[in-house]
């Protein structure tokens, strides 16, 4: 294509295994917002690292080739290449708090990147700085730019590697998954921005997600990725309401939506790792639509409409066929209570006042926080980062003193800390932490951590709590083989259903669940969302879901606490509170969550 | 620590590390006085004293008799009871008395002032050139990693780390003095003058501390700097272009720096103990000869101040390097 500001032509990154890319083609425009959508092992890193001209360590890029701006980026020796990053090709990374520099003040760190292409003596380095700072809607006050790294927060840390990446005016932009680990309301100022910013600089943006629900919003066009291959592609509102790959549909339909308390359909399975990918087309098990023919040879893309290419034999049955395929489940909708009823109760949180200190300072985490879990019932506590949710769950769980307040189980108040809880207290609530990777021991077999709590909690002996613990591993869907690995070695999806394994292990009654979506990918997530409410109704367990994803929230939560400064503002039935929110605060979050704008039309069909 | 109310509000909010340094000299002097009351009880509880070698030492057989020793006793005041002893003890401590001799009488300050002078001069000697040579390589061979620069280096750090000090010393001996002849076998300082004027004694003591100090440290440096290499800023970095000298300048060695120091001060602390073989071995008149011959005649006044004097040398080693850690990285400068 002419006019196109990065071309990416049949490219194939081969790993020791196999191909970690093949076939891919692509361009972005200029002014143009291309999303790049995948799961894990899609191959969406590869991708973005590929439009730098760089391969994973212990890869190579065998064929093909990626050109930004008609600068070639692959084969150049790495001096050439260095030339070119940050100047016409610049990089967003995932998480800001760990690509920022902690030695360096952060002016220093936008000038920096400038002073790498320009002249050291050159004056206008300063100017650059900032107005990339301003570009990126930053305070360029002096105060503002001597600051360190961890002395601003999570929304401007994101704005600095903004501010980086366009300090050299670049031609094109590659966004690695921008908004994961950010809450709704930064990740609305976050795209709203990166719109702005597009408007203004004119350059193209490629951006690589998992969030189908974020990037729909800014996207121009879509592009799927599976397996290394690009499966569909078009522009972003034809994609959405006709998908015409049976995984990009999947992949739809497994995005929860905050207005509406429907469930989420699961796409069960895994991309094929490399090196597993069968000779057909790589999506094959996990299709409903699947034929002989699918797995000779992967289907070559076809032109199905205006710019929209599908790599489908069966690309005309998508639509209407997909959504009741054998392999899609539907998450039952949770049932609208009216009120808890006090013969139910389980756990009572009362009045409960804690604060998270820092070094410098206390942070009010909870003033006077109170609410009632029934057994078998699921309340999502909601907010913002820094509302003290998570503060709370380790309140619950005993891992954080509150300075006030109760936490009752059955009706027996609970000791402030685990160490003063019986241990079959600590038994009957368990929790699932935000980052499981923290929690999990990297020297211990996945199958030795799960059977645990088991042994301790529940006295089992070894060999019983061994045998537990892989029923419960393939009670999270997890492959048996996985028992014996370490958590090193497995994904972010994967070490999310361990933790959860781990937590089941002591059959606890309440299960606290801290942000346990918020890294998995859409499918994985509505799997691990579908698998949640099937141990509700088969344990009848009850939980306490925390979290910032309205659309998660409405799927599974029974009632909603909506949380800000430390007090609940707004409580009532998940419906009632997601679609008319009767407070600023809540109104503010259901506003600002991200949905597919697409959906009402493609619903038109599925719904029955 | 954190958790002191004076951050939360007050004048001490603006200058974190200034309070900071105020409270860890403080935290230091407590632990000071603490070590003080161990060095005193420990050597306290040493079986015998030094009442029972004078007089084993004096009288040809089986020792004095009960009424001798405790007649001795009384005269050294080994009779009065520890807490009161101690109390004695501190007292002289702060006004620069550590005491005299229990064996030949003389005061305390007289019998090591020199010695722990030539020992300082040579741990200071090896300290000043472990720092550089211990970042220097271990910086490099941890940019470098996997190249064959690092594999030199490290295997080497590691051959250094394993061979006891003594093994070092007597092969730089058996090299440098006895093959080559460059320089002395033993490093003798005549009494009253100091190592220092003759420097050429100095070399082979403090090449046997580095070749065991250096291994260690430099793999240490080295590992810290791998770790900080993978981080992902250098990567972003890289990614935005950035040259690759600037890179290791301003995204790895000030990250890795801090934490290399408060590693380093752990090796530093190594020397306390053993510089006391390297001493031996070169014949240095430094306190390993006192305190070992202290140790053997219960001369408790003697024990305790070297043993104090140690103690001292390496809490302030520890405490310095955390200070510097601190003021080297600025989260923890800044109290965020």
């Amino acid at each position: 294509m002419t006019g196109a500001i990065a071309e990416v032509v049949g490219v194939r990154v081969e790993a020791p295994g196999g191909a970690l890319l093949d076939h891919v083609d692509l361009t972005v425009l200029p002014g143009e917002v291309l999303g790049v959508v995948g799961e894990s092992g899609s191959g969406k890193t590869t991708l973005a690292l590929a439009l730098l001209g760089e391969t994973p360590p212990g890869t190579r890029a065998t064929a093909g080739r990626v050109t930004v701006a008609g600068t070639p980026m692959l084969h150049v020796t790495p001096a050439e290449r260095r030339q070119h990053l940050g100047r016409i090709v610049a990089y967003v990374p995932q998480d800001p708090v760990l690509a920022l520099n902690p030695a360096m003040r952060v002016g220093r760190q936008v000038a920096e990147v400038a002073r790498a292409h320009h002249d050291r003596r050159d004056e206008t380095i300063d100017t650059r700085a900032m107005r990339a700072l301003r570009r990126a809607e930053l305070p360029g006050d002096p105060s503002f730019l001597r600051r360190w790294p961890h002395q601003i927060s999570g929304g401007q840390q994101q704005r600095v590697t903004l501010a980086q990446a366009v300090v050299n005016e670049p031609r094109l932009l590659v966004l690695d998954e921008p908004t994961t680990g950010l809450d709704v309301i930064t990740q609305a100022d976050l795209l709203a921005q990166l719109r702005r910013l597009r408007d203004e600089a004119g350059c193209g943006i490629l951006y690589v997600t998992h969030d189908i629900a974020a990037v729909a919003g800014i996207a121009d066009r879509l592009a799927v990725l599976y397996a290394g291959r690009v499966v569909e592609e078009g522009p972003t509102s034809t994609l959405l309401s006709q998908p015409r790959h049976p995984y990009t549909a999947a992949l739809i339909d497994a995005v929860p939506d905050p207005r509406r308390a429907r469930g989420s359909a699961g796409l069960p399975g895994v991309v094929p790792p490399v090196g597993a990918r069968p000779s057909g087309c790589s999506f094959a098990p996990r299709c409903g639509l699947v034929e002989r023919l699918c797995l000779d040879a992967p289907p070559p893309p076809a032109h199905v409409g205006t710019q929209h290419r599908v790599a489908c034999l069966n690309s005309e049955r998508t639509g209407s066929v997909v959504v009741s395929a054998p392999t899609v489940r539907r998450v039952s909708t949770p049932s609208p209570r009216t009120s808890p009823s006090p013969a139910n109760t389980l756990l009572v949180v009362e009045d409960l006042h804690a604060v998270h200190r820092t070094r410098r300072r206390q942070v009010v985490a909870a003033a006077g926080i109170s609410f009632s879990l029934d057994r078998d019932e699921c309340v999502a506590l909601l907010g913002a980062s820094g509302s003290g949710k998570s503060t709370i769950a380790r309140c619950i769980v005993g891992l954080h003193r509150p300075t006030a307040g109760t936490v009752r189980l059955g009706g027996t108040i609970l000791g402030r800390s685990v160490r003063h809880r019986r241990r079959d207290q600590r038994r009957r609530i368990q929790l699932v932490p935000q980052n499981p990777a923290d929690t999990l021991d990297p020297s211990r077999t996945v199958g030795e951590q799960v059977a645990r709590p088991a042994r301790i909690l529940r006295r089992r002996s070894a060999r019983q709590a061994v045998a537990e613990a892989v029923e419960l591993l393939d009670q999270v869907r997890l492959p048996t083989a996985v028992a014996a690995r370490r958590p090193g070695e497995l994904s972010g999806g994967e070490r999310q259903r361990v933790a959860l394994a781990r937590a089941l292990a002591a059959r606890p009654e309440v299960l606290v669940c801290d942000e346990i979506t918020s890294a998995l990918d859409v499918s994985v997530q509505a799997v691990v969302l579908d698998l949640l409410a099937d141990l509700r109704t088969e344990l009848g367990l009850a939980m306490v879901f925390i979290s910032h994803d309205l659309g998660v929230v409405a799927s599974v939560a029974d009632r909603v606490a909506v949380l800000a400064d430390g007090r609940v503002c707004e409580t009532g039935p998940t419906r009632e509170v997601l679609e008319s929110p009767r407070t600023p605060v809540a109104r503010q979050l259901v506003h600002a969550a991200p949905r597919l704008p697409y959906r009402d039309v493609a619903d038109a069909t599925s719904v029955s | 620590m954190p958790r002191d109310p004076l951050l939360t509000a007050g004048p001490g909010r603006h200058h974190p590390f200034l309070m900071l340094c105020i409270r860890r000299s403080l935290a230091g002097i407590a632990a000071t006085c603490a070590v003080s009351l161990l060095v005193f009880v420990g050597t306290d509880l040493l079986p015998g004293d030094a009442a029972d070698v004078i007089l084993t030492r004096s009288a040809s057989s089986g020792g004095g008799t009960p009424e001798q020793l405790a007649a001795l006793r009384a005269e050294l005041g080994l009779d009065v009871p520890w807490p009161q002893r101690y109390l004695g003890w501190i007292g002289g401590l702060l006004q620069g008395d550590l005491g005299s001799s229990l064996v030949s009488g003389r005061s305390v300050t007289d019998v090591i002032g020199s010695r722990l002078g030539n020992t300082l001069v040579l741990a200071g000697t090896a300290t000043v050139l472990l720092v550089p040579v211990a970042v220097g390589l271990g910086l490099w061979s941890g940019i470098r990693q996997g190249r064959p620069g690092d594999r030199v280096v490290s295997g080497v750090a590691v051959a250094a780390q394993a061979l006891p000090e003594f093994v070092a010393a007597t092969l730089l001996i058996a090299v440098f003095a006895l093959i080559a002849g460059l320089l002395p076998a033993v490093s003798l300082v005549p009494p009253g003058t100091s190592p220092l004027a003759r420097p050429e004694i100095l070399v082979l003591p403090v090449l046997s501390l580095l070749s065991v100090m250096a291994g260690q440290s430099i793999r240490m440096v080295r590992a810290r700097t791998s770790e900080v290499v993978r981080a992902d800023f250098v990567r972003v970095a890289r990614l935005h272009g950035i040259p690759e000298r600037r890179v290791v300048w301003r995204y790895v060695v000030p990250n890795a720096l801090g934490p290399a120091l408060q590693l380093l001060a752990g090796s530093i602390s190594w020397l306390v103990g053993g510089i006391v073989v390297v001493e031996q071995v070169f014949a240095y008149p430094g306190i390993s000869h006192e305190l070992v011959q202290a140790i053997i005649s219960r001369d408790v006044p003697v024990v305790q101040a070297l043993a104090f004097a140690m103690a001292v040398c390496t809490l302030a080693i520890y405490t310095l390097a955390d200070l510097l850690v601190v003021a080297l990285v600025p989260k923890l400068r800044t109290g965020g």
